[in-house]
């Protein structure tokens, strides 16, 4: 042994092991790669499938001959409005849910992590309860005899009941509140990565407390609000129940576009058409984000 | 020179733990002051409130006569070099270090005037427009201390600015904080639990223990006087050996002790003998001016530079000494061999375990 290693010309030419040390390594890649194998299968059949039997779909007319009608049909006022009032939701409600929740996230961020995670449970609480039920609920506050008119038309601050519901703020009121949760979550969680010893520094060099936010604290939770925005603004694209019920038939989004075309036409070519532009202005807005942002993953933290 | 700094009687406590006890400084204009002290001391405390990061409980701190205290930390112009550098990782190195000044309203020719004198005194203009994260640690640590400086505050302050550099980097760094610090003559408070740092680059170094002050002093001062056994243990490689304190005066293992100081007996605590191992001699003779102390050699380790030598004491006590490889006409002592160490009565020190 020793011999060997103080004369290295004695060595033999090859290295010993070399080729079972290698097959060792592919066996043991190969052996944690197939403990995906399992979850992989499930995509395949339960997305991957559909999604592609949905594109195929797509290239059919209602009398199942092959057209490209149900892209054109897109371009007609009531499509092109539907698609921009999707847009203007979506828009209003991440805008409401940015306003409203960083600077929850931020209070969250800034207490210590106990009690932090105590006040948590109220951000999370609403998704213990179902959209569907939490809709009707909204709906028995919002409308003309609901009791937040009620109350106002009492307290004499108003003579008649305010529209609240059956019009877009209904709709962007249900939504802000379904979609909160998916804004504040990601956003703390990079809020909590950003070392305090920043918000001191910039401090030391002479920041106010609110210059040391603007210039410093902002920027650096900006990766985690823009997976928060991204989510949020995603998740509202296709957004159905709450718009549906709240918006009491006034206001006409993609997803209920889509339900339509099945339930009232019976057109699935035509639903399909529609599902597949979503899934792309999706993934188109989603890569935008990565680029813009440069966050790594939807997670937050960058 | 500006730069005179007074804290008088700050006191801080988080429920019934006593981070800083009625601390008192005064540091001179352009001096060096290091606070040493083991975590937990209240050494970062007591910097953290002259930063305006922690809200004493009482106190006053004055700055070139004017209180200082209630001011919040953006008002107070101190420099500091935190930890973990805390550059900001949105700014480039140049943005960086230019923000102190862009914050004062300062022009932008003059920023970029300052800054680049600024980066040239930590010879790093060449990464100006680097990104912090492009950087080794000792380079974030340059920047960092280029931010602290570029606005020219009267106070500097230093958290640990080498801890997280290896030992080589962390020696030549200290070289460059003591040049710089001659160079530029501005008031250091600098905190370490790092006692060779401390002594080489402090004038002077406040040793914390249990938020007080345990001794003030310049480094020879803490190193060879020092006030109590807490002091003599925290700096250098000290051992303590029991000192009996009869009638007939001090002695170790029987021999009577020549000291340089009386001991200044108080009731009750005993006298403690630092042994500095670097201040033993492996030969010499009994005289009116040394110790001998007789002792069995246990083991010898092989270190490089030198050996380590354990002896055991009279009464089994153990203790490593360190050795140079090479003493004029000594043999290395061997295991089991007896030994005689001499201690010069100018070195024998006796310390009390009270404060």
């Amino acid at each position: 042994m020793t011999m060997t290693l103080d004369h290295p010309g004695t060595l033999p030419a090859a290295a010993p092991n070399a080729d079972a040390l290698q097959r060792q390594g592919a066996r043991e890649r190969r052996a944690l790669a197939s403990l995906t194998l399992p979850g992989a299968a499930l995509i395949f059949v339960v997305l991957i499938l559909p999604i592609g039997w949905l594109f195929w779909q797509s290239f059919f007319g209602a009398a199942g001959q092959p057209t490209l009608e149900n892209y054109a049909r897109m371009l007609k006022p009531v499509y092109v409005r539907t698609f921009v009032t999707t847009f203007e939701v979506s828009g209003l409600v991440t805008l409401a849910c940015v306003l409203l929740g960083y600077p929850v996230a931020y209070l969250l961020a800034q207490l210590p992590e106990r009690l932090a995670g105590l006040l948590m449970i109220f951000v999370i609480l609403p998704f213990w309860t179902s959209v569907l039920v939490r809709t009707y609920a909204w709906l028995v506050l919002l409308q003309r005899t609901g009791i937040i008119n009620t109350w106002l038309v009492d307290a004499g601050l108003i003579s008649e009941p305010l529209p609240l519901v059956h019009n877009m703020l209904g709709v962007v009121i249900g939504m802000v509140h379904v979609m909160l949760p998916f804004l504040i979550l990601p956003l703390y969680a990079s809020m909590r990565a950003i070392d305090p010893v920043y918000m001191r520094a910039a401090a030391n060099c002479g920041a106010t407390p609110a210059q040391a936010f603007r210039q410093v604290f902002l920027p650096l939770s900006l990766p985690g609000l823009a997976a928060g925005v991204g989510l949020v603004f995603v998740l509202c694209l296709g957004f159905y129940v709450t718009p549906a019920l709240l918006g009491g038939g006034r206001v006409s989004m993609w997803a209920m576009q889509i339900a339509d075309n099945i339930s009232v036409y019976g057109n699935w070519g035509a639903a399909s058409s529609l599902g597949v532009v979503l899934l792309i202005v999706t993934g188109i807005i989603l890569y935008a984000f990565k680029r813009l942002f440069r966050t790594e993953n939807f997670g937050g933290t960058r | 020179m500006p730069g005179k700094v007074e804290i008088r009687n700050i006191r801080k406590s988080y429920g019934s733990f006593v981070a800083l006890d009625d601390v008192s400084l005064d540091i001179a204009p352009g001096e060096f002051l290091t606070l040493l002290g083991p975590s937990g001391s209240g050494k970062t405390t007591l910097l953290n409130v002259l930063a305006g990061f922690v809200r004493p409980d009482s106190g006053s701190i004055t700055i070139d006569g004017t209180e200082f205290l209630t001011l919040p930390p953006h008002k107070r112009n101190l420099g500091m070099v935190f930890q973990n550098y805390a550059l900001f990782p949105h700014m480039s190195v140049g943005r960086n270090v230019g923000y102190p000044l862009r914050l004062r309203g300062v022009s932008a020719a003059e920023i970029e005037r300052r800054v680049r004198d600024a980066l040239d005194l930590v010879q790093m203009a060449h990464l100006a427009d680097r990104g912090v994260d492009a950087l080794s640690g000792g380079q974030r640590q340059r920047v960092a201390l280029a931010r602290a400086i570029v606005f020219e505050p009267s106070i500097l302050l230093m958290d640990e600015p080498l801890s997280a550099l290896d030992k080589k980097l962390r020696e030549h760094m200290q070289l460059e904080l003591k040049r710089l610090h001659d160079r530029l003559g501005t008031t250091t408070v600098y905190v370490t639990h790092d006692q060779r740092e401390a002594l080489t680059l402090s004038d002077r170094i406040a040793v914390v223990n249990g938020g007080r002050i345990a001794q003030l002093g310049t480094p020879d001062e803490i190193y060879d006087r020092p006030r109590n056994k807490f002091v003599a243990d925290f700096i250098g490689e000290t051992r303590f050996l029991p000192v009996e304190h009869g009638a007939s005066g001090l002695s170790l293992y029987g021999r009577p002790l020549k000291v340089r100081d009386e001991w200044k007996s108080l009731t009750g605590d005993t006298p403690w003998l630092v042994v500095r191992p670097e201040r033993l001699r492996w030969h010499g003779e009994e005289t009116d001016a040394a110790n001998r102390i007789d002792a069995e050699t246990t083991g010898v380790i092989y270190q490089g530079d030198s050996y380590l030598v354990t002896v055991r004491m009279p009464d089994g006590v153990e203790i490593d000494l360190r050795r140079g490889p090479d003493i004029a006409g000594k043999e290395l002592p061997q295991r089991g061999q007896p030994v005689h160490l001499w201690l010069d009565r100018e070195h024998t020190i006796l310390v009390s375990d009270k404060p």
